[in-house]
């Protein structure tokens, strides 16, 4: 076999292409969420990554006091992190209108530092713990790996919530809003739509997506107040390989990047932390508007 | 005629300064001047928001590191081949981003000072996390002793003042205009015959030469290299002391480097020191949606209404 | 001789006894500088805590030795090596401090000997875990307290082969501290007759650990060594659970792991976990008592950076009050020749080169069953005698030794 060949045991392989797939899919919800943001705001949410750590805060939090689980939590931490979100963008963010677009991005890198310094002071810098849930617990024997169920499930709920996305952009009335918006917000103010209502909407949607993201790797990595600020940064790069485009791009980008990465790990271990950075030259190199972007 | 003789005055100052005031940390106050003015060359005047110059300041301290401690390069000539470098690396990071314009830009240079920081991480010669120490400050001209602190701050003061001048009559000269045309409106300055990627590209080189300058200076002073200083925490802060100073204003950098490095000193020992990320933070949030024009440039536009 | 002359000759004997006993203190007072990681990675295993530990052993001389005021100052490096060694240097230039303690991270520990070298100070480091800090990195005034990577690996190392655990597969942070602490544990695990299979280097920091783990399923390998430090270490371990390597029988041994680690992860996930501890807080009726003291201060049980913080300011002012002054040399004398007995170390020796050599002890993770309360995480395996965790003074490269 060509696996043989080069010296990877086949289990290996597959092992580290299932990896890749269920990283891909973090990937691919948080790129979506800084899609969606972009859209309408023109402006990079570098807060992304805060607010996908307080995703995993809020479940613990919500486990603990509310008694609901990590189903409730799955639920209510994302719209309860989009809506502190939305407050951000009708307080902070809508002064901004009319500024140049990179003060956005200041303005929500500051942001970042406070809420993920204010965390730190409180819960310190190693973090919270969170069970899997039981339901979950466990896993299946694939022959080549041992999938715990909770990655799999992972892999499905990112799926699911693509797919959800995806057809609440391209199939209803508020969806075409939302694309009419991004291509002209002007025009659409004149028909009688409320934009600014659907900006603080947009906005407090993307944000929910990264809480989403949150909830579904608390489980699994600890929860600590840095864990988003370095993801963000590989989300930027996958979002600059995809282009901000279109939604089905920042999927499709972000479970490829996962694969990539998890290739990388098996034939060129040094190499894993920066592959996505490095396919991001290339990228910029033959194709500047990336994969699925119109021209920039 | 007016900022002639308020140069010299601060010039005069910044010379009986360390007398007053603890001469190290004024040189690391110089250092972090130096970078946040070369930072706005490409911000204030090429209107780029890059985020990644942590990569050529950093880098460049290395590299002088290296130079010194490991080849026995003389002072001036180590800090030199670390500008040089974070130049050279400047060319190759530069000719990707500026594929890319407004918030692409951005992303781009974060990413790939991202990934220059992991090779940092895992270098031997960098040291990895414990960082290169024990780097000697050797002698300038080959006889001041640079290891007494005050020969060692009117060193980094010749230079600071050497490198702000380039950059000021940078500003002024034809390509400082040119540049400052681009960023207010490319499609004419293109239409106008320019080669617009060019200028932005040597932008973006000059200011990355310089951080380096800033950052092989910095090694010499504290006779040490480390990770912190090619952190994308680094980039964040050069940001908010360019624009806490004022954007586009000759001495708004550094001003604002004063504010925030007096700041972090400060609050380091005091009680208030574990909030010094969301103090920064703060600072950044206010400074973007009140403060726009920054110190600076508010005392501009305030004599400008005034007289 | 005249009366008068006497006189004179007796008041100015008197005088100069009063102004020799005050010179013995420089400026009247003894000054000690907390430099730690108040906000950042290692905020939890020193930080604040370690600035509770400190003042508790002032505390104990009641704020006065030698008839000196003792005061502490504290600063947070933020865990940026050139913010520790300017503030170093500007205690050290400006505000008379005498003494540094704590430097957690050898970036820190580095940078800050290079300022205590310079000028001549005493440098007592509590947090940072590099073995070169007494060997090719020693400089005379450093003195290293609580643990280092050799007592680390020789602890869990040796034991888990004695155990049976005789194949390894190392997951290694890849940079320098992670490559010394695998080929410190490769080194005790040889020579105990056992053999490393191989290691997967993983990116510092890194949080998602299952593709490593993966490949340590493959090796094959009855015990999987993690070494590095903090988030990387928490973040294996939880991975490891999930993929099922504890459940399949191959055996974790951390390598680096705090008490607030452990606290982090829960006794869910930690438990029967192997580790090399300098302190735990429920050792005897000393420790109990002096961490019940620093948990009504900070609400949690102290690692065992913040008790060797303690016991080494404690050493400090033991020897200035047993002197008479705070001059580095004759203080640092007084250091090595008296044993370090408190309730962090017995018969504690400071050894020429720098290094504190005292008993370590193997710690094995409790049970969610066997745990009756908060914060009751470990239980003590085995004592490790300080010669055998350390080493011989021979193995030192220190030049000054």
């Amino acid at each position: 076999m060509l696996t043989d060949l080069l010296g990877i045991p086949p289990q290996v392989l597959f092992g580290q292409l299932m990896l890749g797939l269920i990283n891909g899919a973090f990937y691919a919800v948080l790129s979506l969420g800084l899609a969606v943001i972009f859209g309408l705001l023109n402006i990079v949410n570098f807060a992304h990554g805060a607010f996908y750590m307080l995703g995993a805060f809020a479940t613990i939090f919500i486990t603990q006091y509310l008694g609901i689980g990590y189903w409730g939590a799955l639920i209510v931490a994302p719209l309860v992190v989009g809506a502190f979100g939305a407050v951000i963008e009708y307080f902070l963010l809508r002064r901004l209108t009319g500024v140049d677009h990179l003060y956005g991005l200041l303005l929500t890198f500051g942001l970042a530092l406070v809420i993920e310094g204010t965390f730190v002071k409180m819960f310190g810098a190693s973090g919270v713990p969170y069970p899997v849930p039981e339901q979950l617990a466990g896993g299946v024997n694939l022959g080549f790996m041992f999938l715990p169920w909770y990655r799999a499930w992972v892999v499905v709920a990112s799926v699911a919530i693509c797919i959800a996305t995806w057809l609440l952009f391209e199939r209803t009335k508020i969806g075409a809003y939302l694309r009419a918006g991004t291509e002209n917000p002007k025009l659409l103010q004149a028909f009688g739509v409320n934009v600014p209502l659907l900006t603080t909407l947009a906005y407090g949607y993307g944000v929910a997506l990264a809480a989403f993201a949150g909830v579904l790797v608390a489980p699994i990595t600890q929860v600590s107040p840095l864990m988003g600020s370095n993801l963000i940064i590989v989300v930027f790069a996958v979002v600059v390989i995809g282009g901000m485009g279109s939604i089905m791009g920042a999927v499709v980008t972000g479970l490829a990047m996962g694969v990539i990465e998890g290739l990388t790990r098996v034939f060129w271990p040094e190499a894993s932390a920066t592959v996505i950075f490095m396919v991001m030259a290339i990228v910029l190199v033959l194709r500047p508007a990336g994969l699925f972007g119109k021209t920039a | 005629m007016n900022s002639k003789i308020g140069y010299l005055v601060a010039i005069a100052l910044l010379l009986v300064l360390p007398f007053v005031v603890y001469p190290v940390f004024l040189m690391k106050l110089l250092c972090f001047a130096l970078f946040a003015s070369a930072f706005n060359l490409i911000l204030g005047f090429g209107g780029l928001l890059s985020f990644g110059h942590a990569a050529f300041f950093g880098g460049a301290g290395y590299i002088t590191g290296h130079a010194l401690k490991v080849w026995g390069l003389p002072t001036e000539l180590g800090i030199l081949f670390g500008a040089l470098t974070a130049g050279l690396l400047g060319v190759l990071i530069g000719m990707l981003a500026i594929r890319r314009q407004g918030i692409y830009f951005a992303m781009i240079t974060l990413a790939m000072a991202q990934m220059v920081y992991f090779i940092f991480v895992s270098s031997d010669f960098t040291g990895g996390e414990n960082g290169l120490q024990g780097v000697p400050r050797g002698y300038a001209l080959g006889f001041i002793d640079l290891q007494n602190d005050l020969s060692m701050y009117y060193f980094v003061l010749t230079i600071f003042i050497v490198a702000f001048a380039i950059i000021a009559r940078t500003v002024h000269s034809p390509f400082g205009q040119v540049l400052s045309a681009i960023r207010d409106n490319e499609d004419r300055a293109t239409s106008l015959g320019y080669d617009v990627d060019r200028y932005k590209l040597l932008a973006f080189v000059l200011s990355a030469t310089f951080a380096g300058l800033a950052g092989g200076t910095k090694t010499v002073v504290f006779q040490l290299a480390s990770l912190t200083d090619s952190h994308w925490h680094m980039s964040g802060e050069v940001v908010l002391m360019t624009l806490l100073g004022g954007l586009g204003t000759i001495v708004g950098p550094s001003v604002g480097a004063a504010i925030i490095i007096t700041l972090q000193n400060y609050l380091a020992s005091g009680p208030l020191g574990a909030w010094v990320p969301v103090v920064l933070g703060l600072i950044f949030v206010v400074c973007v949606l009140a403060f726009r024009r920054g110190v600076i440039g508010e005392l501009q536009a305030f004599i400008r209404k005034s007289f | 001789m005249s009366i008068l002359k006497k006189l004179s000759l007796s008041v100015s004997a008197v005088a100069m006894m009063a102004s020799a006993a005050a010179a013995e203190i420089s400026d009247g007072i003894v000054k000690i500088g907390v430099l730690t990681d108040m906000s950042a990675t290692y905020s939890d295993v020193a930080g604040q805590g370690t600035v509770v530990a400190a003042q508790m052993a002032i505390d104990e001389f009641n704020g006065t030795v030698a008839g000196a005021p003792i005061e502490l100052v504290t600063a947070d490096h933020q865990n940026k090596a050139d913010i520790a060694a300017n503030k170093a240097r500007e205690w050290g230039d400006t505000q008379q401090v005498d003494a540094f303690a704590e430097l957690v991270t050898t970036s820190v520990a580095l940078a800050v000997f290079e300022v205590a070298k310079q000028q001549n100070k005493i440098a007592l480091v509590s947090g940072a875990a590099s073995s070169p800090l007494t060997s090719d990195a020693c400089i005379p005034t450093g003195l290293h307290w609580t643990y280092n990577t050799r007592a680390l690996a020789v602890g869990t190392g040796s034991a888990v082969v004695k155990e049976g655990g005789d194949t390894w597969f190392f997951l290694t942070a890849d940079y320098a501290f992670g490559e010394a602490l695998q080929a410190d544990v490769t080194r005790v695990v040889e020579a105990e007759g056992g053999k490393v299979l191989g290691a997967a280097k993983h990116p510092f920091p890194a949080s998602d650990f299952s593709s490593f783990v993966l490949q340590a399923q493959a090796s094959g390998a009855k015990v999987v060594g993690l070494a590095n430090a903090g988030g990387d270490t928490i973040n294996a371990i939880k991975a490891a659970n999930e993929f099922g390597l504890v459940a399949a029988g191959q055996k974790i041994a951390g390598l680096l792991v705090f008490l607030s680690d452990v606290h982090a992860l829960g006794l869910e996930t930690a438990q029967g976990l192997q580790m090399t501890v300098s302190f735990y807080w429920d050792m005897n009726d000393e420790t109990r008592a002096w961490s019940q003291k620093f948990f009504d201060q900070t609400g949690k049980m102290p690692t065992g950076v913040q008790a060797g913080t303690y016991s080494s300011v404690l050493q400090y002012l033991k020897a200035i009050d047993a002197t008479g002054s705070d001059d580095t040399d004759t203080v640092l004398a007084k250091m090595r020749e008296m044993p370090v007995n408190d309730m962090f170390a017995t018969n504690g020796i400071l050894r020429s080169d720098g290094r504190m050599v005292h008993d370590m002890f193997l710690a094995e993770v409790k049970s969610p069953a066997e745990s009756t309360g908060p914060w009751d995480y470990l239980k003590i395996v085995r004592t490790i005698p300080g010669e055998e965790a350390y080493g011989p003074l021979s193995e030192s490269n220190c030049p000054t030794k």
